[in-house]
């Protein structure tokens, strides 16, 4: 067993390119904002969902130490409901869910395929701006009397609340919008532009994971598109839809907010798996064991996704049946979810592993994604949710899934092909200190959140009895750690950016074909046409494709 | 990589060249590829009408004699005029799609010119409907809804009726708009077209549309008994 060793020697001179690369190929202002080319659009993508990451996340700060004391040490109460409320929205719909698809997705996918562009690359960057438009959308809706409902726009108060709840309904029907046009184009790129030769196994896993990511952005997302429209009718023209004061009935709105809402979990969690799949197997030097069942898995996960809303529901008044047969169902998700942690812990079982600043980022997103997972089955079970319902144990379980393990994923990917985007490497050494952090500052966090919500803590209060004080202030202590973490990511990232060492041609001896493009990729993206012809995950005798 | 293939009509007098865009190999894989992107496209709006469908078959559940009463207020006679208007708009359509594949110009304007006075003649029926209900009261959203007592004796006492004509506004309203924004497509071909720039080599736009309109066509089949006919 030998460990890859990058050639650094052999990292391509300025001079010595074929042609120059994406980012030196032309300069100045309009030549980004007017760009066709995905790995532009990636990288704009990159930017834009980091800001908003770094916005949440500066609010979920505020959260953590507003908690330090029963009384809650800086917000006002109504003060307090409009901070979680823009955490949610921000952390949401406008950093996670384009996060890991429209930023690495893009830059990555057509390269995986050995693709010139995305199939549309116009509407490639409609989608961008449409984000951009949502998201301004979501900020004048923030200054213009700010949405305190939470990220969900329950109602019926969120018709009883500011008017600044419609602002924020059509800013999330546009980023809708914008999800969907990123999803359609991937769907239309696996489908129309694939290499010669690379039949559908032969696909990394991590194009299987965006492709069922993207059937559920093109199925699910249209209906919170009409729900919120709906709202903003409702809000605007008491059109009595979800208004019971007009005939309408509440929990139909749940419906059809979760109708979306659950696969958008996947929207989130499966191109996090993909990441995860791409990173385990070129930092174990092993090809992935079980593709078939990985690949696969994916899909079942998003089929099965569009059959469980309902678990969010259970306190609101469905009937037994319908509550059995969801639990049941929320249960099924629990196989292909544990078949992909297996086959991940079997591909580093045996492998070379490196330990590097992408696989540490990895290993923390299993770890966390067992927690994640496991705590998921509690929630699915009946008896169990009535008790957990709208606890702590909530926020900590879909934390553990969205930020412990999308947001990791996110930032392994991040590393990952931090070399091949900009051509430079980052401080390895405080790339993993910073892993680390966030590994053990999560935990810090999260950990009480399980425990005192599992006492009955409720989500969402300003305010809590003294008993749980212990609690909170851990958790606050962890929520500094991540912050450390992330801040430390966030400098040595850009430092890298100016005085980053040249990264190798190949950094980590990856054999998919996102890594036999020049580094960085050409304009577009190939010296020549890649057709495939050897094995997917070759890492034996340097024969691949 | 990055080449460009130019595509020229069979009969060439008086059609312009199309380019296929860089990043594809060949015309056929950027025709295969709009056209799927296309269907993932309208399958987004069934999902979206769906969710509007959902909303009108549960509250005709929760309030079956509002919606009957309600539902009797509408003109079937109109609505089949209008299914009717729809459906040869369709069929003109059809025809214009398949004049553009053959590359018959002087045609093609002429299915399209047919399809949009149709869809004219829809709206025109829609207008004429809309107006109806406004002038007894019956109007959609604000607090303004107060039909009078001789259109409408049999709303008198019934639970939310406002309810059951906001669902039939917002549904055929949203419905309206997806042919209107047809019909400026459509105006776009008539004009394109007459510059012959759709002809056997390139007619991308005229099937999209074309798939888009079968589409629209298609839901209202969907609206057309469920609110006029079901009640
Ligand atoms: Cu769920």
């Amino acid at each position: 067993m030998t460990t890859y060793v990058p050639d650094i020697e052999k990292a391509p001179e300025a001079g010595s390119r074929k042609e120059p690369s994406y980012l030196d190929v032309t300069k100045g202002f309009w030549s980004w904002a007017g760009t066709l080319d995905h790995k532009r659009i990636g990288l704009m993508y990159l930017v834009g969902v980091t800001a908003a990451f770094l916005c949440g996340g500066i609010l979920a700060l505020l959260i953590r130490l507003h908690l330090w004391t029963p009384d809650g040490a800086i917000f006002e109460n109504a003060v307090y409901n409009q901070v979680f409320t823009l955490h949610g929205v921000f952390m949401v719909f406008i950093f996670i869910i384009p996060a890991i698809p429209a930023s690495l997705g893009n830059f990555v996918l057509p390269l995986m395929l050995g693709a010139p562009d995305v199939a549309l690359p116009r509407l490639n960057l409609a989608s961008f701006y449409l984000w951009l438009t949502g998201t301004i959308m979501a900020i004048y809706s923030i200054l213009s009397g700010a949405v305190d409902t939470g990220w969900t726009f329950y109602t019926p108060y969120s018709l009883q609340t500011q008017q600044a709840v419609v602002s924020m309904g059509l800013a999330v029907f546009t980023l809708g919008f914008s999800s969907i046009f990123t999803g359609l184009n991937f769907i239309v790129t696996i489908h129309k532009m694939r290499a010669r030769g690379q039949t559908w196994f032969k696909l990394p896993l991590f194009c299987w994971a965006i492709y069922a990511t993207s059937v559920l952005q093109v199925l699910a997302t249209p209906v919170l598109g009409i729900t919120v429209l709906l709202l903003a009718f409702e809000h605007l023209y008491h059109i009595g839809i979800f208004d019971p004061a007009h005939g309408g009935d509440p929990v139909l709105f749940q419906h059809f907010f979760w109708f979306y809402s659950h696969p958008a979990v996947y929207i989130m969690i499966l191109p996090a798996m993909g990441v995860i799949s791409e990173v385990v197997t070129v930092h174990s030097r092993k090809p992935l064991f079980g593709y078939k069942l990985l690949a696969f898995s994916s899909i079942s996960i998003a089929v099965i996704s569009f059959l469980v809303w309902g678990h969010h529901m259970f306190t609101s008044g469905e009937s037994e049946f319908v509550m059995l047969a969801f639990s049941f169902l929320t249960m099924l998700v629990a196989i292909p979810t544990a078949i992909k942690e297996f086959s991940w812990v079997a591909t580093i079982w045996g492998g070379s592993v490196a330990l590097t600043a992408p696989m540490l980022y990895a290993i923390a997103f299993l770890i966390i994604f067992a927690i994640g997972g496991l705590t998921g089955v509690f929630l699915g079970t009946l008896s169990v949710d009535i008790h957990l319902h709208d606890t702590y144990f909530v926020v900590a379980h879909f934390h553990a899934v969205m930020m412990g393990s999308t947001a990791l994923a996110f930032f392994a990917g991040v590393h990952h092909w931090w070399p091949k985007m900009f051509g430079r490497m980052y401080n390895e050494t405080l790339a993993k200190i910073s892993a680390i952090l966030i590994l053990v500052g999560f935990n810090v966090t999260f950990l009480p959140q399980f425990a005192m919500g599992s006492q009955g803590m409720p989500r969402r209060y300003a305010t809590y009895i003294p008993e749980w004080q212990i609690y909170h202030q851990w958790s606050t202590v962890g929520a500094v750690i991540l912050g450390i973490g992330f801040a430390l990511m966030l400098g040595y990232l850009i430092h890298s950016l100016f005085a980053g060492r040249k990264a190798a041609a190949n950094e980590w001896g990856g054999v998919t074909m996102d890594w036999e493009s020049p580094t960085p990729p050409n304009l577009y993206n190939f010296d020549e046409e890649p057709v495939v012809t050897g094995e997917l995950y070759d890492y034996g005798h340097g024969a691949k494709h | 990589m990055g080449h460009s293939t130019i595509v020229t009509p069979t009969p060439q007098g008086g059609f312009q060249t199309h380019t296929v865009a860089h990043h594809f190999k060949t015309a056929e894989q950027e025709f295969q590829s709009a056209k799927l992107a296309f269907w993932l496209f309208l399958a987004t709006e069934v999902m979206l009408f769906g969710g509007l469908f959902a909303a009108y078959i549960y509250y005709h559940d929760v309030y079956p004699e509002t919606f009957q009463k309600g539902g009797a207020l509408l003109d079937w006679k109109l609505g089949a005029l209008n299914t009717g208007l729809l459906l040869t708009s369709s069929w003109t359509m059809a025809m214009g799609v398949r004049a553009s594949q053959l590359s018959q110009r002087k045609q093609l304007v002429w299915w399209l010119v047919a399809t949009v006075v149709c869809a004219a003649g829809f709206m025109v029926v829609k207008y004429i409907e809309y107006s109806t209900k406004y002038h007894h009261g019956i109007f959609a959203f604000t607090g303004l809804f107060s039909p009078d007592d001789h259109y409408a004796p049999d709303l008198q006492g019934l639970a939310y009726p406002q309810l059951y004509f906001n669902l039939y506004f917002t549904m055929t309203g949203i419905h309206g708009l997806h042919v209107l924004i047809g019909m400026i497509a459509i105006a776009w071909l008539i004009w394109r077209g007459a510059q012959g720039r759709f002809h056997s080599g390139w007619y991308t736009p005229v099937e999209l549309v074309g798939l888009y309109w079968h589409v629209v066509d298609l839901i209202w089949i969907f609206l057309f008994p469920l609110l006029y006919l079901v009640p």
